[in-house]
C-alpha cells in the first residue's frame, strides 16, 4: 500500500472503503493485461458497491482477457481534503495505481446530481476536465454510461463518449475496439470516429449544436459519419446476460449489503413520469429456474444471509410465486432472509409479503404518487385507493402497524384538491387501522413523504415545466396545514436539489460551463445534503449568463428539438406526446401485458415484446 | 459440537477493517466454507464467536485470536486450509486449536510500536523515550466511560519497553496490560508526543505480536 495513503487513513472516517482487498475483488497480473479500466462511480463506496449494474459490468470487463477493470469511488470530504493536501491522486482500489494512468476511465452515472462528482474525480485524478484539453492521445479515454446518460449533454464537454443503454454487450465491443486502436497506434479522434459506428455509442464532439435566439436548440448536426440517431443498446435475452454470482463482498457495511437478484429489465406499467419505465423498455425477464439457481449460488459464494428481489415493479414478474417457492426452500434451510421491495398494493403482493415476513413486521411502503384518483389516472399510476385500503386492511389485521406512503408534488395538472387528497388518504389509512388493527396498543405510524416532481427526458412529461420554487413551497405548506392527524409524520423533500436536478436533467451542453464553474466554487459531492449548496450554482449560472428557469420551469413546444433528440431509447416522441395528451384528458393507458399500446420499443427486440 | 480458537494474521489492507466489520466478515467466511457456527438461543439468534482482544483499526497483528464453536464435531487440522481461500486480502489463518486458557486469563499483550521520523531519529530519542515510558508516571489523555477525554496515568499498565533504532524509525518493543484495565500501545506513542514534543514522531505504526498469560507464557 502507498505509504502516503497509509498515513492519511488513520485520520479519515471509515478507512476500509478506501483500501480494496475485499473478497472476490479481481487482481490481475499487470503484465498479462494491455487495457486498464478505472470504473468510476461518482458517489461513495457504500452507494456504488450497492449498485448492481456496477457489479455486472465489473465482472463482464474482468472476464475479458487482456482487460483489467478496477473500481474507483468518490472520496468523502475528509478523504478528499487529505488526498489534495498530500497530492495523492485518485487511485484504483485493486492496484492502488493512479486513475490518470489508466487506459479507460469509465463513469457509471445514474443520477444528475452526481455530475459534480464526475468532474471532481477527474480533477482528483489529475485528468484535464475538458475532453478538448486532453490532447489527441488515445488515453485516457473518458467514457460514461448509466441512466443519466440518456441526456449526456451537460457532460458533453467532459466525456469522450457516452454508452447509451445497457452495457453488457456494448462495453466489450467498445473495449475490443480500444485494444485494436491501441495496438495499431490510433489517435483519439480516429478512435472516436470508429467508436461512433458501434450502436449505442454517442460521441458528443461529433455533433454540432446550434441554437435559436430564444435559447432553444436549432439543429444538431452529425459530422464525420456519426449517426443521425444514436439508438440505445439492450440485452435481447436476459438468460444470456451474465449475473454476478461471484461478486465482491465488501469488508465494511454498504447500503445494500445483500444478494440482489434482478428478475427482469423494463417495466410493463407506463407511469408517465417515470424515466426508467420508458427507457428500459421493453420488459425482458430471466427464467425462473435460472434465477433460483443464481440466488442460491450467490448466497453460497458470498456468505450473505439476506437476499432481495429487485426490478422496477417486482410483483409484475410472471412467475413470482414459483420463484418465491424455490427461493424460500433454499433460504429457510440456509437461514437467509428474503425480502421483496417495490410491491404493488394488491392481494397477491400482500399475500407474498406476509408469507416472506416470517413474523417480522417491518414497515410497509407504497407509492401512490398522487392524492386523487384523477391525478393518478393522469400520470397513469395504476393504484386505486380501494386496492391500497384492501391491502392495509389485511396488513393491519395481521399485525402491521407502520406504513410509508410516497407522493410527488407538482405533477402536471395537479390542483389543490389533489394535494389535500394526500392528507385525506392518510386519514383514511388511520381509520382503516382503527377499524382493523389486531393490536392497537402499539399505535400506528404513518409516514407521508413528498418530493418535488422533476420532469425527465424520455417521459410523457418531458415537455412540462417544473413548478416554481414558490409554488412548490406553497403546496408543501398547504399539505402541512391539512396533515393534522398526530399519527402521521409528514416529510417533504428539500427543494434545492430537485430544482437543480430539473435543470440538469433537461440541460443542453451549454451547461457544461455552469457545471465547471460550480465545481470550481466547491460543488464536489452534491448528491449529499451535507455538501450541496444551491447558491454556488446560482452564482455559476449568473457568471455563465444562463437562466436555470429556462431549463427547469419552461414548457416546451411539441416541435422543439431537445438537446437529447439525437438519442433514441426506442420509445418515440410521438408516443410520448400521445401519452402526454392522454394525461391531459385523464385517460389511462393499459400496461403492456393487458394490451400493447405501440410505444415502438418492440423494434428493439426484433418486433415482438415478450411481456 | 466443537470449540475452537483460531489464530490469524491481520495486516496490509485488512488493517483498516474495523472489529465489528471483521466479525461480520468471519460470519460470512464460515458460511462460504460450509461450516455451521453455533448460534445463541432466543429471538434474535446470533453466531457465537468473539475476538479474544479486539484490535484497533489501522493496527496490524500476527497473533489475533477468534473463538467460535461449530454445530458439528470437526477436527482442528485443516481448518486454516479450509478457511483461507475465503478471507479478504490481509487476513490469514495461521492455526486452529481448542482453547487452552479462558479469556480472563489473558493478561499482557506485546506489540511493536514504530515511531517514524522522516528527518531521522532525533538524537538521544531511544534513551529519552524509554526513560519517559518507564518513569514515575505516564500521563495521557484517554476516553473514560462517559466518553470524556481525561488525563490518566498509564504507567501502571506498562510492563516493559525496549527501544531499538532503525533507519528513520525508533522501534519500541513493549509489553503492556491487555485487559482489566488494558492499554492500547498507541497511547505510548501519544505519551511521547505529549511529553517529548521535540521527539514527536511523524507517524506511528502498531503491530501486535503476542498475547500472554500472567506468567508470561503464550495465551492460547
Ligand atoms: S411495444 Fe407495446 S408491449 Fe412493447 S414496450 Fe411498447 S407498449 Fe409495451
Amino acid at each position: 500500500m502507498d505509504q502516503r495513503l497509509e498515513r492519511i487513513l488513520p485520520r479519515v472516517q471509515k478507512p476500509a472503503r478506501y483500501v480494496g482487498g475485499e473478497y472476490n475483488a479481481v487482481v490481475k497480473e499487470k503484465a498479462s493485461v494491455d487495457t486498464r479500466v478505472a470504473f468510476c462511480f461518482p458517489d461513495t463506496y457504500e452507494i456504488g458497491m450497492s449498485n448492481l449494474g456496477m457489479r455486472i459490468l465489473y465482472q463482464i470487463m474482468n472476464d475479458m482477457e487482456g482487460v483489467w477493470c478496477e473500481r474507483v469511488f468518490a472520496p468523502w470530504g475528509d478523504m478528499e481534503a487529505e488526498l489534495r493536501q498530500h497530492h495523492i491522486p485518485l487511485y484504483g482500489l485493486e492496484s492502488g495505481d493512479s486513475v490518470g494512468d489508466f487506459d479507460v476511465v469509465a463513469f457509471s452515472i445514474g443520477y444528475e446530481m452526481a455530475y459534480p462528482a464526475v468532474l471532481n474525480m477527474l480533477d482528483l485524478s489529475g485528468i484535464p476536465l475538458r475532453a478538448a484539453d486532453r490532447g489527441d492521445g488515445l488515453k485516457p479515454l473518458v467514457i460514461a454510461g448509466g441512466t443519466a446518460m440518456y441526456n449526456a449533454e451537460p457532460l458533453a464537454d467532459f466525456i469522450d463518449l457516452a454508452c447509451i443503454g445497457e452495457g453488457e454487450e456494448e462495453l466489450p465491443e467498445l473495449l475490443t475496439l480500444y485494444r485494436e486502436a491501441k495496438r495499431e497506434g490510433w489517435d483519439k479522434p480516429r478512435f472516436l470516429r470508429a467508436a461512433a459506428r458501434i450502436q449505442g455509442i454517442y460521441v458528443p464532439s461529433l455533433y454540432d449544436v446550434t441554437y435559436h435566439d430564444d435559447g432553444t436548440v436549432a439543429a444538431i448536426t452529425p459530422r464525420d459519419g456519426a449517426p443521425e440517431r444514436v439508438r440505445k443498446r439492450i440485452v435481447q435475452d436476459m438468460d444470456k446476460a451474465p449475473f454476478p454470482v461471484k461478486s465482491i463482498v465488501p469488508s465494511t457495511e454498504i447500503v445494500h449489503d445483500r444478494v440482489t437478484l434482478e428478475l427482469f429489465r423494463g417495466c410493463i406499467r407506463g407511469c408517465r413520469f417515470c424515466q426508467a419505465g420508458y427507457v428500459y423498455r421493453p420488459v425482458r425477464c430471466r427464467s425462473e429456474k435460472l434465477l433460483a439457481e443464481y440466488g442460491a449460488a450467490a448466497c453460497e459464494d458470498s456468505g450473505y444471509q439476506e437476499m432481495t428481489l429487485s426490478s422496477l415493479s417486482t410483483s409484475d414478474y410472471p412467475q413470482l410465486l414459483e420463484l418465491c417457492d424455490d427461493l424460500e426452500a433454499y433460504c429457510d434451510s440456509h437461514h437467509v432472509s428474503l425480502s421483496l421491495p417495490s410491491l404493488r398494493a394488491d392481494n397477491f403482493s400482500m399475500g407474498l409479503t406476509e408469507r416472506l415476513s416470517k413474523g417480522r413486521k417491518a414497515g410497509l411502503t407504497f407509492a401512490p404518487e398522487a392524492g386523487t384518483q384523477r391525478l393518478r389516472d393522469a400520470i397513469n399510476k395504476n393504484l386505486t385507493e380501494e386496492d391500497l385500503m384492501e391491502s392495509l386492511k389485511r396488513a393491519f389485521s395481521n399485525g402491521w402497524s407502520a406504513v410509508k406512503l410516497y407522493y410527488m408534488l407538482g405533477l402536471p395538472t395537479e390542483t389543490d384538491e389533489d394535494i389535500i387528497g394526500i392528507a385525506e388518504m392518510a386519514n383514511h389509512v388511520i381509520h382503516c387501522w382503527r377499524e382493523y388493527a389486531s393490536n392497537k396498543t402499539r399505535g400506528v405510524r404513518i409516514t407521508v413523504s413528498t418530493s418535488w416532481f422533476v420532469p425527465k427526458p424520455f417521459t410523457a412529461f418531458q415537455w412540462e415545466p417544473q413548478i416554481t420554487r414558490e409554488e412548490y413551497e406553497r403546496r408543501v405548506q398547504l399539505l402541512r396545514e391539512h396533515m393534522t392527524a398526530r399519527a402521521v409524520t409528514y416529510n417533504w423533500h428539500d427543494g434545492d436539489t430537485s430544482f437543480l436536478e430539473a435543470v440538469l436533467a433537461r440541460g443542453d451542453r451549454r451547461l457544461g460551463r455552469v457545471l465547471e464553474t460550480a465545481f470550481r466554487k466547491g460543488a464536489h459531492l452534491d448528491a449529499w445534503q451535507e455538501y450541496f449548496d444551491l447558491s454556488r450554482w446560482y452564482e455559476a449560472f449568473d457568471e455563465c449568463g444562463l437562466d436555470p428557469a429556462f431549463y427547469a420551469n419552461r414548457e416546451r413546444k411539441r416541435e422543439e428539438i431537445f438537446p437529447w433528440s439525437v438519442i433514441s431509447c426506442g420509445v418515440g416522441d410521438d408516443y410520448l406526446w400521445r401519452e402526454r395528451e392522454r394525461s391531459r384528458e385523464t385517460v389511462t393507458t393499459p400496461d403492456c401485458r393487458t394490451r400493447c399500446s405501440g410505444c415502438g420499443a418492440n423494434k428493439m427486440v426484433g418486433g415482438v415484446c415478450r411481456v | 459440537m466443537s470449540e475452537f480458537r483460531l489464530r490469524f494474521v491481520k495486516e496490509g489492507r485488512a488493517a483498516w477493517i474495523s472489529h465489528l466489520d471483521l466479525l461480520r466478515t468471519f460470519q460470512r467466511v464460515f458460511i462460504r466454507s460450509g461450516m455451521v457456527i453455533r448460534h445463541s438461543q432466543g429471538f434474535h439468534p446470533h453466531p457465537i464467536m468473539s475476538f479474544v482482544l479486539p484490535l484497533s483499526v489501522g493496527q496490524t497483528s500476527v497473533c489475533e485470536l477468534l473463538d467460535f464453536s461449530t454445530v458439528e464435531d470437526l477436527p482442528c487440522e485443516g481448518m486454516a486450509e479450509r478457511l483461507n481461500p475465503y478471507l479478504p486480502e490481509g487476513v490469514r489463518v495461521l492455526s486452529c486449536a481448542a482453547p487452552v486458557h479462558p479469556v480472563r486469563d489473558m493478561r499482557y499483550l506485546e506489540a511493536e510500536v514504530t515511531l517514524e521520523y522522516d528527518n531521522g531519529v532525533p538524537a538521544g530519542a531511544a534513551g529519552a523515550v524509554t526513560a519517559l515510558l518507564l518513569g514515575d508516571q505516564v500521563v495521557v489523555e484517554r476516553r473514560n466511560k462517559k466518553k470524556q477525554m481525561v488525563d490518566t496515568d498509564i504507567r501502571p499498565m506498562i510492563e516493559s519497553v525496549a527501544a531499538r533504532e532503525e533507519e528513520k524509525a525508533l522501534v519500541l518493543s513493549v509489553r503492556v496490560q491487555g485487559q482489566n484495565p488494558g492499554v492500547n500501545p498507541a497511547l505510548l506513542a501519544a505519551a511521547v508526543g505529549r511529553h517529548l514534543p521535540e521527539m514527536k514522531p511523524d507517524f506511528v505504526r502498531v503491530r501486535r505480536t503476542a498475547l500472554l498469560c500472567e506468567d508470561g507464557s503464550p495465551f492460547c
